[in-house]
């Protein structure tokens, strides 16, 4: 195989006589030769440009392919373009075809050339205007969601019972385990540096104002909607996708059904009432996780731990972390519903929704707390 | 190699052939004893039943399949008996074009015909372009459709980028795996047509699983039917019309079968479409 692939590389031996130059070919003037194939075309061009008439003789040739032939065309265009009258002796019928089928003018596609400090603004500028589509198409998504959901409220019979526990069951449910595990690790963190830092002061046992605080108001509702978003926000928007991939979507359009109805709202709902759920659980770990480590880095019982933690949390520090919740929640749906529906029908086009979900909606998460922090403040909350 | 090759010309010269071959899933036995030969320069149609393992068949002989007996001999050498390297020689003589296209969605079409030969042989860009427009032309499509990316190619094109996909090396031999299927009947025809001039031109071997009886009759030169894991009936569609086993009867003499078999006789030589 080898050896007759090797013993068949093409050649292109020069003769000259009263000034014409004849090329005779051998060998196997096709693709096999890559490189080779190549050069050999090359030399030619190279070595016949200064003859007045130059003969491609092609019948010792072995075989030949359609590179090949476009090779041998591309070489005689070039030939004549340097002044030379070429002719093509030799030809057998059937590379006469392949000759004729690889004659065509190439249609040179003007290079564009442009400067980089243009094709930078350009790109700013575009992402800037696709920013701001994207926020346009958000809030009228979200207006859609809305009236929905109003349609849902309004005549009940439309509202999708099964799905929602489904959903909930999914995004809830099964959330649970990793949630308790990261929460309490999260907890036992804070524990730890805060034991650690105030100690220099003495003041070991304010870090349980430092982990009920921090972990209620703040830290399990984030980790919560951050684990959340990574976890069920890339299946929504898969999910969705590839429904929308396969026409599922289209489908149920022309049963005249809304695929907001049926398929973003008992999802979007699903998060809005398991994350609070969720959240309410991962605070519980955290300050277990808390517990432990207080309990075995600083020595202070469980019983001294809950009675500290009592002094320094009120009932409005717990539920700072749940109502931030479903608004969490709601970002979430609605990013990762929005981007599933607007995939298109590519596979890569579905890996990148997927990518801009979660990426998106972690950040509109964090965004969003921020938010909340600013208007708990203002109202001294 | 030139004597040799000239020695051979009169007989036909098997390119692919499989004896005794059996394919199982689990306990589904899809293949069972089955012959056959594909010789140089043929358009052979494959044809069978939905589910009857007419892709199985295709998917085996290019590997995609592990078979459980039988031997695969390609180009005269045994499947089984080669190394990995001389086995990607081999496979570079063929093409093949998958039912749904299978472009790589994330490259234009430019690249997806490019790729080959980027993987296997060493080309300046230049040339490779070249080649790639040379590739569309030949299939039949336009210029500018070579920096589209799949998805914004309609099913037709999406094929025919995938047939110049299948002829970026220049293979000796073409596997098409239901080329027709999804097309509408003008671009089936046009499609059936292009096969059978790049056969002619290039020289082609075509392998073509196929449902569609149109195709049959306007290109391929020999037809093989698989039923029950075996080859019931090869040879030209004439002796497979004449035939009595009951499948090919109930294939070709069935309602669209005949009607179309009477509306070809009918016009090339004026009988009525038999009832």
């Amino acid at each position: 195989m080898t050896s007759d692939i090797m013993a068949n590389s093409p050649t292109a031996a020069e003769s000259v006589s009263g000034g014409v130059t004849r090329f005779s070919l051998r060998g196997g003037w096709t693709l096999a030769a890559s490189r080779g194939l190549e050069r050999q075309a090359q030399s030619l061009v190279e070595k016949g440009r200064k003859a007045e008439s130059v003969v491609v003789d092609l019948s010792g040739i072995d075989r030949l392919d359609t590179a090949g032939a476009l090779l041998v065309n591309r070489a005689r265009e070039a030939l004549e373009r340097a002044g030379a009258t070429v002719a093509i002796e030799g030809v057998r019928a059937e590379h006469r075809i392949l000759l004729d089928e690889t004659t065509f003018s190439l249609v040179s596609t003007p290079a564009k050339r442009t400067l980089l400090i243009v094709d930078l603004l350009v790109d700013v500028g575009l992402s800037l205007v696709d920013g701001l589509h994207e926020f346009y198409r958000g809030t009228g998504f979200l207006g859609e969601f809305v009236a929905a959901l109003g349609r849902t409220v309004l005549s009940p019979r439309l509202f999708r019972g099964t799905s929602l526990i489904y959903q909930m069951e999914v995004f809830g449910l099964r959330s649970i385990p990793i949630i308790l595990l990261i929460n309490i690790a999260v907890g036992a963190i804070v524990a730890q540096q805060g034991i650690f830092q105030l100690m220099r002061f003495g003041a070991t046992s304010y870090s349980v104002d430092l982990i009920g605080i921090l972990v209620l108001r703040e830290l399990g509702v984030l980790l919560t909607s951050i684990m959340i978003a990574g976890r069920c926000g890339s299946a929504i928007t898969a999910e969705l996708g590839s429904m929308k991939m396969r026409e599922e979507v289209d489908a149920l359009r022309v049963m005249g059904l809304s695929p907001i109805e049926v398929l973003v709202v008992p999802r979007v709902l699903a998060l809005v009432f398991s994350l609070p759920l969720l959240t309410f659980i991962a605070d519980m770990a955290a300050l277990f996780g808390g517990l432990l480590v207080s309990w075995s880095y600083a020595g202070i019982s469980p019983p001294a731990f809950l009675s500290l933690l009592q002094e320094a949390i009120g009932v409005n520090t717990f539920m700072v972390g749940i109502i931030k919740a479903p608004f969490m929640a709601l970002v979430i749906g609605l990013i990762s519903t929005q981007d599933g529906l607007a995939t298109m029908g590519s596979a890569e086009s579905l890996g990148r929704q997927v990518t801009a979900a979660v990426v998106k909606g972690i950040f509109m998460v964090i965004i969003v707390d921020g938010c909340f922090a600013m208007f708990f403040a203002t109202i001294s909350y | 190699m030139n004597a040799a090759s000239e020695t051979t010309r009169p007989i036909p010269e098997v390119l692919i052939s499989v004896r005794g071959l059996i394919v199982e899933f689990g306990a589904h036995r899809v293949m069972n004893g089955l012959d056959l030969d594909i010789y140089r320069g043929e358009v052979l149609g494959f044809v069978g039943g939905s589910g009857q393992g007419k892709s199985v068949l295709m998917r085996t002989i290019l590997g995609l399949v592990q078979k459980r007996e039988g031997a695969i001999r390609l180009f005269g050498h045994d499947r089984d008996g080669l190394p990995p390297l001389e086995l990607r020689r081999l496979e570079q003589r063929w093409g093949v074009l998958f039912q749904n296209g299978a472009l790589f969605s994330s490259l234009t079409v430019k690249q997806n015909i490019q790729m080959p030969m980027r993987e296997s042989r060493d080309l300046s860009q230049r040339f490779m372009d070249d080649l790639a427009m040379l590739k569309l032309k030949l299939v039949g499509l336009p210029p500018d459709s070579a920096e589209k990316l799949p998805s914004e190619l309609s099913g037709g094109m999406i094929k025919r980028a995938a047939l110049a996909r299948a002829l970026a090396l220049d293979p000796e031999l073409v596997f098409l795996d239901e080329p027709t299927s999804g097309l509408d009947p003008i671009g089936a025809a046009d499609f059936d047509e292009l096969i059978a001039t790049l056969q002619k031109t290039l020289g082609l071997t075509v392998f073509m699983v196929t449902h569609d009886l149109d195709s049959l009759y306007s290109v391929c030169d020999r037809v093989a039917a698989l039923a029950e894991g075996k080859v019931i009936g090869e040879g030209s569609l004439e002796d497979l019309l004449a035939s009595d086993q009951p499948w090919l009867r109930a294939y070709f003499h069935g309602t669209r079968g005949s009607r179309l078999i009477g509306a070809r006789k009918g016009k090339t030589d004026g009988q009525a479409p038999p009832q």
